[in-house]
């Protein structure tokens, strides 16, 4: 892929609104400076005039230098294209304020509420801002420039001690535990109430009601997780229900969280590729894929013809996999325990083998490079792939068809039960199968082609019900697409050498602003790197599609039975590792 | 007909339980002539793990193992070569870039110090990686100049106590290392020859008077 600027300014923002909006002219920045107070105003205009409807993601800066925080949008539209970039900049003074854009966007709430726990940056209007990856009882926000943590011990990698001098200490005998935490100021752990509390249990004062029948029924809060075995990893949903009715439902996450940004910014830019593998460590190629491009980007450097192809086959083998394992883990959701999530993991131990043999994890893969990829697929690896995608693939995705889509008993759980409509899953900023279960044919591979993706044939899946058959169904359609993807990309995979650069272990990353998305199997997975030619990024994000897909998951569960709710975490398809980052 | 979804999907694990028995009994009778097992064997496990199986999947662990490719990796290992006379020479020099660009930063590396000089001596005092800590990305192997240090296969290492390996832990001879790693390690001694005859050469024309 030829390295193309993030954006191409296809609307003069600064030219609708003279007085509020002007470009950001920072050296290697794109996109639009918006005045605080006309923060709505311009918003509402670039989602109902111009046309970005899908905010995608939102996410906070600490300019510590410039004394600053800047709040970054990234709108694009659904019906496909480059997007909008506009960005609002405070003064670094507590209480930094901004107005919400949840009134437009609901799917901006979490991301929001994310932003206020890591940057402490409060939006004005948004409903329920709480923290929501880390406790009430934290001290600070860690995302700021200047929050160092309990194991700190220098601002960037690669740390004095270890060389030439490196005498091992354990990081606990240097903080002993006790000493190494600290609470918010006038904090008591034993008097504490946690804040959040009364909004995840505030219908738990339990009342009776009493119906024209006379049959008395209680409401009550049910504590669906944290353990994971229920819900897909460590994940927990405060559900009140009246009978077996869902009357309210709060995802409550964070079980899993490390601050992965964080240590990001602490790492330099290639030592961050091993980390992204455990963001979905289902697809730790899809992951590796998003951050390579977003730090092509910023280097402005090609990949090699070779590499190109190699990582298609990889992703959407990656893709392959995944959607075998959503489809196995839902039917153990719903019931049906083990067997076919058994004779899936078959198909996908056969893909993992493929991973393990190119890259030396099953899991892992640590893969990709800036420029290409770590290392060349060998010619037996090779004729593995062609045998799986030719005939096993193919074959087996059609027994899961035959095996499976028309149990009756799977009908009748997922028919005809909606997950979410089409114009409100753009409203809550979803993405991928779940969005185009809902009927809209949005897939960044078609909509913003990145890598080679324009070079290859196939369909974007879309489905028209939104409810949870077709999200079923929408899956083993894109295993059928990305089959006919890997079949061209196979046969058509040139030789050559596997990277544009020679290997090296420190890149020089010029300074500027980029961001790389891809669609990763689980929706858009995007990547914000800010580099200011220092070895290690100044401000990395991760976009995390399992993450903002859950936003909308109270207005999915609403009405429907707790039984639905299961199924309806399954075909969301979460991963607990990117959602809590 | 009601139920009919449910019969054809029965029908698919009925196919797998068939194939199972079916291809024990066929694997048997070809025992006779070939002597190739289907359980507890190299071909066995081969076939278990090629594209063309069915029926039964499972590996027997610990009793069968998968067969490793030659990338996988697991913890790293710091490669000596042994000479004639029986001492190691340990090919690390100690340059910290392993150090440099571990991503968890659980490389430390003590740089042995001439004790006349003061200069540093390229070869480690002490070497200790926390496998505790280690994220298994292979970054070291991968970016040390002195093919010095290499990914293990060995995985099974639990243990009651901390993994804090020093160098006498991390030492292997490079006998160990061609073993596991055929193909790499072939294309670089390749690749060190190659190098020294261009220095030999180099040094052959520097020293002839022109
Ligand atoms: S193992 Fe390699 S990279 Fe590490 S210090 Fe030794 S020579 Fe340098
Ligand atoms: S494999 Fe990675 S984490 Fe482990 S010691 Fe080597 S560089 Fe460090």
């Amino acid at each position: 892929m030829a390295a193309t600027p993030l954006q191409t300014q296809t609307v003069d923002l600064a030219a609708r609104f003279p007085s509020a909006v002007s470009v950001d002219a920072r050296n290697g920045y794109t996109g639009w400076l918006v005045e605080k107070d006309k923060l709505l105003e311009i918003a509402r205009s670039i989602k109902e005039e111009l046309g970005y409807d899908l905010l995608t993601s939102v996410t906070g800066v600490d300019y510590l230098p410039e004394e600053k925080m800047e709040v970054v949008y990234h709108a694009y539209k659904t019906t496909g294209g480059p997007g909008l970039i506009f960005k609002v900049q405070v003064p670094r003074q507590d209480p930094i304020e901004i107005p919400s854009v949840t009134p437009l966007w609901p799917g901006v709430d979490f991301q929001e509420r994310e932003i206020w726990d890591l940057l402490g940056i409060k939006f004005t209007g948004h409903p329920d801002l709480r923290r929501i990856l880390l406790w009430e009882g934290f001290a600070g926000h860690p995302l700021r420039k200047d929050w160092k943590e309990g194991f700190y011990e220098e601002d960037a990698k690669p740390f004095k001690s270890r060389w030439p001098e490196g005498n091992y200490v354990s990081s606990e005998e240097k903080n002993p535990y006790k000493d190494n935490l600290s609470f918010p100021k006038n904090f008591d752990p034993e008097k504490w109430i946690p804040e959040g509390e009364a909004a995840l249990y505030g219908a738990l004062a339990r009342y009776t009601e009493t119906d024209e029948q006379g049959i008395k029924s209680d409401r009550i809060v049910v504590n669906m997780g944290p353990q994971h075995p229920s819900t897909h990893g460590v994940f927990r949903a405060v559900v009140t229900v009246e009978g077996e009715t869902i009357l309210s439902l709060k995802p409550v996450v964070g079980y899993l969280h490390r601050n992965h940004e964080k240590i990001g910014e602490r790492n330099t830019f290639l030592l961050n590729m091993p980390y992204t593998d455990r963001l979905d460590y289902f697809n730790s190629m899809s992951n590796n894929f998003g951050y390579a491009l977003a730090v092509e980007k910023l280097m402005n450097i090609p990949v090699a013809e070779r590499a190109d192809y190699i990582r298609i086959i990889m992703a959407e083998l990656s893709r392959v996999q995944n959607h075998l394992v959503l489809v196995g883990m839902l039917l153990n959701d719903l019931g049906a325990m083990y067997t076919p999530a058994l004779y899936i993991f078959e198909e996908r131990e056969l893909i993992l083998d493929i991973f393990e043999a190119v890259s030396g994890s099953r899991m892992m893969c640590n893969y990709f490079r800036f420029g290409g990829v770590a290392r060349d697929i060998p010619e037996d690896v090779l004729q593995k792939i062609k045998d799986l995608v030719f005939k096993r693939l193919p074959a087996k995705t059609d027994e899961m068809d035959r095996f499976l889509s028309e149990n009756e008993v799977l009908v009748s759980r997922l028919k005809g039960i909606p997950v979410i409509d089409g114009p409100s899953a753009v409203q809550y900023s979803i993405t991928g199968p779940v969005l185009r279960a809902a009927g809209i044919p949005y897939d960044i591979r078609r909509a913003d082609p990145y890598g080679i993706y324009d070079r290859f044939e196939f369909d974007v899946a879309m489905r028209t019900h939104g409810d949870l058959m077709d999200n079923y169904l929408i899956r083993l359609d894109e295993i059928r697409q990305s089959i006919r993807i890997l079949e061209q990309a196979v046969s058509k995979i040139p030789s050559g050498p596997i990277n544009s650069q020679k290997p090296q272990y420190q890149v020089r990353v010029p300074a500027g602003e980029a961001y790389g998305r891809i669609e990763a199997p689980k929706g858009e997975l995007g990547y914000y790197v800010i580099s200011n030619g220092k070895p290690n990024p100044w401000r990395y994000h991760v976009r995390a599609p399992s993450f903002i897909n859950i936003t909308g998951l109270e207005k999915m569960c609403v009405g429907k039975k707790i039984a639905d709710f299961i199924a309806i975490l399954g075909v969301l398809d979460i991963v607990l590792g990117e959602l809590d980052r | 007909m009601y139920g009919k979804g449910i019969i054809k999907g029965l029908s698919v694990t009925l196919k797998r339980f068939w194939y199972t028995y079916w291809d024990d009994f066929v694997w048997f009778i070809r025992s006779f002539t070939t002597g190739k097992r289907r359980y507890y064997s190299e071909e066995g496990i081969k076939y278990r793990s090629s594209s063309s199986t069915r029926g039964i999947f499972t590996i027997q662990y610990p009793e069968e193992k998968l067969i490793l490719p030659e990338e996988f990796r697991y913890v790293p290992f710091l490669v000596y070569d042994e000479k004639d006379d029986g001492t190691k020479d340990v090919r690390c020099t100690s340059c910290g870039i392993c150090a440099k660009v571990c991503p968890p930063q659980c490389i430390w590396i003590v740089r042995t110090n001439d004790p006349q000089t003061g200069k540093p001596v390229p070869v480690p005092a002490e070497f200790y990686i926390d496998m505790d800590i280690c994220m298994n990305c292979g970054f070291c192997s991968e970016y040390c100049p002195f093919d010095a240090i290499k990914m293990d296969h060995e995985f099974d290492i639990a243990s009651l106590h901390r993994n804090v390996y020093n160098m006498e832990k991390l030492l292997k001879p490079a006998s160990y290392y061609s073993n596991i790693r055929p193909k790499n390690f072939q294309l670089e001694e390749e690749a060190r020859r190659a190098k020294e005859v261009i220095k030999a050469a180099k040094a052959g024309a520097a020293s002839s008077p022109s």
